[in-house]
């Protein structure tokens, strides 16, 4: 078929077009990427320790209540995470939105700040701020009152205080998808309301509220997801606390001596859970359809606050406050004084952190170095892969082209540690030995952010009209000769994009990291964690900071720099 | 499938293959050897001895360069790592054919057991050790002996806690004005908090366990941590945690001081062992007669705040020294099986 089309068009006599093998080539890729770990893990979940086939792991999950407590209790604090987060992020969204607060875009920025943030790094600070005795709140709480040494006002290690750790992290997930919403809520249901009689309260309840709710339910689950799955702040705040939840036990099961088919089972739930949320969310948002159908695309209607206007204000700084500005303040403080307890003043002033952390750690340069190159390795390679996959299926230039589209789409569904659980399986035996080496994280990285990179590109193209390409392909250029020569440069602004939040990704990846990596294969996400087994909280801070102002100088760059074209911020959708 | 799966224990759950084989019949501790000229000679035209250990890195290069100093030619090349990775290296090395360590030295003494019974050992005795060291401290087949070893103590904030109140044993921590105030270290993550924790099961029960779970304890991992809340201030006491970690925030001035329990204290004995077929064999038996030389354990005691069998060894000022102390032993070769049993009763009692 192909050659009798190709035959009469002279300029592309001689040239192959690569797309079909690659397009063969990235299926078995993708392939090898998403389905060998999860089959090693289902292989193995059915194993004993000498090999035998058992169902023994399964059952352990219902019999053992060391198995069980830690998912109902995951379960649980998920959905304290989801609850908490909707309550922290619908008003304020709303007041961002579609209110005339002052300052709303530097709000906005700071939202994006407590997103950029690696949650367990947020959880370290926490721990600074609210542990019952040294925490720098409930010392000064004690000062202020003039209390007895050993009372407290916050004790972070608890259940509560877990959540709320959490939650810090994950609303501005529920924050982004809302405001969206509310931006494109037609504003001429809102004013017939009003028309009608309907005070600010009342549109909102029996308007507004209603058409943006989808949002706030798909939001919240992403939200109840992404605390399910977290591994960094339940190890750095639970286990102190005297309980697991479900990562940190499948962690602990690759303690001495090891249980890998234990682990693989315990592992298969969280999946069939993760999945199950995803189904939810995709099916909430599907109906969210009728938000957009408006008649015309007015502004936003913007609500004057009047007097609730310092409600209002006091609640966005509390929010700020506990989620970034608070938080930001006691890692900087922490980095530059000798130890926690101390007020940060001219003389205890150091900068001995700083000097450790740089030139008498051992660990950290090989940690920066491995940091970096496989940031850098990963955005590439997972940009560029998703970029070639994303034109496949949204062209539709090959019969099948759909299956690259799901493959890159999956891996959504596999939390973190589950994965690394698949991997470690994959690629730890003598024939395919990748655990110790850099690949085996290379692979974990790639998995954990294609979807990502794919979901923003394949919107990406859905935006360029394939015309310009069509013109590439009659004067001879082949498939992939248009996506380099016209269609990359189009969308310029994406692939960056695309690339910050790839490099964002990886580099404060932990929950498949902490599985995978060896004292020779370090991660600075991995020796921070580290750091804070052995206490060392200041070396933490001066560390936690420059993963912050890296990506942030990620994001800005990006955005700023002309010969890039880049607009939007990548953590912002 | 049959293979893969024999191949992958082999690797990755390196440490499950060796449970399932079987013993070797070992004979009797062969002689003692003091190295001499034509030892040297050998071990010079080696070059090279290659150490796996467990130690802190900085005192285990100090330990290299003393023996490079003092056989001028032959060079130390130190691979550290935890202990739990070690073993795991020299499982999958050994399991795969690899012969590159000379001398392995881990912080966990069952990781000894299952070496010896692997046969991946050799029998080695310097004189020292055949002379000086007390008979819990050595292999009686001569296949290893204890190169270090460090206690696990009770602790405490000297400034939230006045010396006459502190307490004084095991049995002190469970006074309810402790509760929400003592840190203590977890045996699934700590080979010498299991180790503390099988001796003090046997010395007090589990009971003891039981009624400490209700103290409200901060539960860290390593056990090189809890010193480190007490530094902080986080917590006034310390249930367990290493003792070398509390000499080293003591001497730089930091208020913590270190208790020996009444009913005794649980020591943790980290071996060190000739592998059976090192690339170097004259360069590790005389770098492993050296380990045990009173300079070399003098340094370690000096520079690692670590504890040695060597009689001569003088602790530094401040230091309680061993003979004061009472301290509890735990049988690796009882301990060994008891371990997953231990990880649950734990983790039932305490929540992780």
């Amino acid at each position: 078929m192909n050659v009798s089309i190709s035959l009469p068009m002279p300029a592309r006599r001689g040239r192959i077009d690569l797309s079909r093998p690659i397009f063969v080539v990235l299926v078995l890729v993708l392939g090898l990427l998403v389905v060998l770990p999860l089959f090693w893990l289902g292989y193995y979940s059915f194993l004993d320790q000498n090999g035998q086939f058992t169902l023994a792991n399964f059952s352990a999950l219902v019999t053992d209540p060391t198995l069980r407590r830690p998912f109902l209790t995951a379960l649980g604090m998920a959905l304290g995470v989801g609850v908490l987060s909707c309550i922290i992020a619908t008003p304020l969204a709303w007041l961002v939105a579609r209110s005339d607060l002052p300052g709303r875009s530097a709000i906005r920025a700071l939202v994006t700040a407590s997103f950029v943030t690696p949650p367990f790094l947020g959880a370290i600070a926490w721990e600074i701020l609210a542990a019952p005795n040294s925490g720098l709140i409930n010392v000064a709480y004690r000062s202020i009152f003039g209390l007895e040494p050993y009372e407290y006002l916050l004790d972070i290690y608890t259940f509560e205080g877990l959540v709320f750790a959490i939650a810090c992290y994950t609303f501005p997930y529920i924050f982004t998808l809302v405001v969206n919403a509310l931006e494109r809520v037609p504003s001429d249901l809102e004013d017939a309301s009003s028309m009608l009689g309907g005070r600010l309260s009342v549109t909102l309840r029996r308007v507004t509220i209603p058409l943006v709710l989808p949002a706030i339910l798909a939001g919240t689950m992403i939200a109840i997801l992404q605390a399910l799955t977290m591994f960094g702040s339940p190890a750095i705040l639970a286990l102190p606390a005297g309980f697991h939840v479900i990562t940190t036990k499948i962690w602990s099961l690759f303690q001495y001596p090891p249980k890998p088919g234990l682990a693989a089972a315990a592992a298969l739930p969280l999946l069939i859970v993760t999945v199950m949320l995803l189904w939810g969310q995709a099916r909430i948002l599907g109906r969210r359809g009728y938000t957009t159908l408006g008649g015309k695309n007015s502004e936003p209607r913007i609500a004057k606050l009047g007097r609730w206007r310092w409600l209002a204000i006091a609640f966005v700084i509390a929010v700020l406050l506990l989620t970034v500005l608070m938080p930001y303040a006691a890692l900087l403080k922490t980095a530059l004084t000798r130890t926690v307890a101390e007020p940060l003043t001219w003389s205890s002033f150091t900068l001995h952190h700083v000097n450790f952390v740089f030139f008498e750690f051992s660990a950290t340069k090989l940690a920066l170095r491995n940091t970096f190159l496989l940031g850098f390795l990963t955005a590439t390679i997972g940009t560029t892969i998703a970029l070639v996959i994303a034109y496949l299926v949204t062209r539709r230039s090959i019969p099948g082209s759909q299956v690259l589209g799901y493959l890159a789409t999956a891996p959504v569904a596999i939390p973190g540690i589950v994965l690394g659980v698949g991997l470690f399986l994959s690629y730890s035996n003598p024939a395919l030995m990748l655990y110790g080496t850099l690949w085996i994280l290379l692979i974990a990285f790639l998995t954990i952010e294609m979807p990502a990179g794919y979901q923003q590109l394949s919107s990406a193209f859905k935006s360029v009209h394939p015309e310009l390409e069509e013109a590439s392909r009659i004067l001879g250029g082949n498939r992939m000769t248009t996506l380099r020569l016209i269609t990359a440069p189009l969308l310029r602004s994406n692939v960056v994009a695309t690339w910050c939040f790839v490099f964002i990704g990886t580099i404060r990846e932990l929950s498949a990291t902490i599985l995978l990596t060896t004292s020779e294969t370090k991660l600075v996400s991995v020796i921070i964690y580290d750091l804070n087994e052995s206490g060392d909280l200041g070396a933490i801070s001066v560390l936690g900071i420059m993963l912050l102002v890296i990506s942030f100088a990620v994001v800005i760059i990006a955005n700023r720099l002309p010969v890039l074209g880049g607009q939007r911020l990548p953590a912002a959708r | 499938m049959m293979k893969r799966r024999t191949v992958l224990q082999g690797a990755l759950v390196s440490s499950l293959a060796l449970f399932g084989t079987g013993g070797l019949a070992w004979a009797q501790a062969p002689e003692p050897y003091e190295p001499n000229q034509e030892m040297i000679d050998a071990a010079k035209k080696e070059g090279t001895v290659v150490w796996y250990t467990a130690t802190d890195v900085q005192v285990a290069e100090k330990v290299g360069s003393a023996f490079e100093a003092k056989y001028p030619g032959i060079k130390v090349q130190v691979e550290r790592s935890g202990a739990e990775r070690v073993f795991q290296r020299i499982s999958q090395e050994y399991g795969a054919g690899i012969h590159k360590a000379d001398v392995v030295e881990t912080s966990d003494a069952v990781h000894f057991i299952l070496f010896k019974r692997q046969g991946w050992l050799q029998p080695a005795v310097p004189t020292d050790v055949a002379k000086l060291w007390p008979a819990e401290a050595k292999d009686p087949d001569g296949f290893f002996a204890a190169y270090r070893a460090h206690l696990s103590v009770i602790g405490y904030n000297t400034n939230q806690v006045k010396k006459e109140e502190a307490p004084k044993s095991h049995a002190d921590l469970l006074d309810p004005k402790w509760r929400n105030r003592i840190v203590k270290a977890h045996p699934g993550y700590s080979g010498t908090i299991m180790t503390g924790t099988h001796a003090l099961s046997e010395a007090l029960g589990w009971d003891y366990f039981e009624k400490l779970a209700k103290q409200r304890i901060m539960q860290v991992q390593s056990s090189t941590e809890p010193p480190k809340k007490l530094a902080q201030g986080e917590r006034s006491v310390m249930a367990d945690g290493n003792e070398y970690n509390m000499f080293m925030l003591k001497e730089s001035g930091v208020p913590v001081e270190v208790v020996y329990a009444t009913e005794g204290t649980p020591i943790a004995i980290g071996h060190a062992g000739v592998l059976k077929s090192p690339a170097h064999p004259n360069a590790a038996k005389l770098f492993y007669a050296f380990m045990y030389s009173k300079d070399t354990q003098q340094l370690i005691s000096d520079a690692g705040g670590l504890r040695s069998f060597h009689p001569e060894v003088k602790e530094k000022e401040g230091r309680t020294p061993l003979t004061q102390i009472k301290i509890l032993y735990s049988d690796p070769a009882k301990l060994e099986p008891m371990i997953e049993d231990i990880k649950k009763k734990y983790e039932l009692t305490f929540g992780t």
